[in-house]
């Protein structure tokens, strides 16, 4: 069984400096997920590389909600292309004359 | 250790009179179009991101611009204007953007740590608890090495790692090792280390995922009569029964002879055999002789 690391949302927001807001906000446009426990809200520590990034375009680069998650849905397709494109490059390689 | 000067302005496109706004929003605008994360694995843009956020490092600092517009194209006379100003002892309560996700330690040029003293110079003007910086480097294998699982160390900002590579790695896949990347800020965990890994060709055996593809001369007396030839594989050598009359460019397939499938061990893909025929050359006027014969009976 794996070990879930989770961050209380609170302390999440108040270590980066950000409004606990930012996060829900996050959560209602199905960016995010966030677990809640006794009435406390959680972020599962697999998320918060993702996380960080969204804080990154939002507060230093001065891109709204609805930016972010047509960033993120694009970034998304660049990862599929790209792993697409070293599948064909292997496959090239099959026809390369040495 | 390579300084050449660096022209702030005009990496952020604006001239020397641009005012604190202007700087602002030509950094905004190139940030928004090189920032790493909204470039992912592009090493120019990062190359380019570095650059605009230290050119930003300097303008948007009233004391630091001084300094920059003063001594810039001269920076080797820094020092000396160090000592006379005793610069690093001023402060300054600017506030500027922090683009701290892709900045760490070493991000800077050569040239601003000559001027400004390395990215301890930088300022920092959110005091948040971020991850690390995650590292990006290229590992270059050859097929034997991705065969089997076997452990390699690496050196990455000076410390060494010692990673098992499992078998069936394929070229260009990416691993991420968890933890070894930059420090955190301000207490935040360490960012990760993503090996991709590159894995040229083999000069006898191609690979197409698990599968591996091979070509076998065979003689013609061979690939008409049949007969038993032995070929070598990544497993070892293997000893094959040739059908008579096989064709020049047939296949055959040797299961669970091919690659080993990642992180499914003792799994394996396939080996598929071509068969070139190869013509006998040099014939003695008999060989050539009993040829004509042959190519005279009816097939």
């Amino acid at each position: 069984m794996q070990t879930e690391y989770l961050i209380e949302v609170d302390k999440f927001c108040a270590s980066h400096n950000i409004e606990i807001s930012f996060i829900s906000s996050l959560e209602q446009n199905g960016l995010i997920e966030i677990i809640t426990i006794q009435e406390t809200g959680f972020i599962d520590s697999g998320q918060l590389q993702q996380l960080e990034k969204y804080i990154r375009f939002y507060y230093e680069l001065d891109i709204n909600l609805e930016g972010i998650e047509t960033i993120t849905h694009l970034l998304r397709r660049i990862d599929l292309m790209q792993d697409e494109i070293i599948m064909l490059k292997n496959r090239l390689r099959l026809y390369e004359t040495e | 250790m390579n300084m050449n000067f660096l022209d702030y302005y005009k990496i952020l496109g604006i001239d020397k009179t641009a005012t604190p706004k202007d700087i602002k929003s030509a950094y905004r605008k190139l940030a928004r179009k090189y920032h790493p994360d909204l470039n992912p694995n592009d090493k120019d843009a990062k190359r380019n991101f570095q650059q605009i956020n230290e050119a930003n490092e300097v303008l948007s600092d009233p004391e630091k611009r001084k300094k920059y517009d003063q001594y810039g194209k001269n920076w080797q006379h820094a020092e000396e204007f160090e000592k006379a100003k005793q610069y690093q002892q001023q402060s300054s309560n600017y506030q500027r953007p922090d683009y701290s996700g892709a900045q760490s330690e070493g991000d800077f040029s050569d040239f601003f740590e000559s001027l400004f003293g390395g990215s301890a110079g930088a300022r920092r003007s959110r005091q948040a608890n971020y991850r690390g910086q995650d590292f990006n480097t290229e590992l270059h294998l050859d097929l034997l090495d991705a065969f089997k699982t076997h452990k390699q160390t690496l050196t990455v900002n000076g410390k060494y790692i010692r990673i098992t590579i499992p078998a069936g790695i394929e070229n260009g896949q990416t691993i991420k090792i968890p933890g070894h990347g930059g420090h955190g800020v301000n207490g935040g965990p360490n960012g990760d280390l993503y090996i991709t890994f590159s894995i040229p060709n083999h000069p006898d055996i191609k690979r197409l995922g698990n599968d591996l593809y091979t070509k076998v001369d065979l003689d013609l007396f061979k690939a008409v009569l049949g007969g038993e030839i032995t070929i070598d594989t990544l497993k070892g050598k293997v000893k094959l029964k040739v059908k008579p009359e096989t064709q020049n460019g047939s296949r055959i397939k040797l299961k669970g002879m091919g690659f080993p499938i990642y992180k499914n061990e003792g799994h394996f893909g396939d080996l598929y055999v071509t068969y070139f025929i190869k013509i006998p050359t040099n014939l003695t006027d008999k060989q050539k002789e009993l040829f004509r014969e042959l190519s005279r009976s009816e097939f």
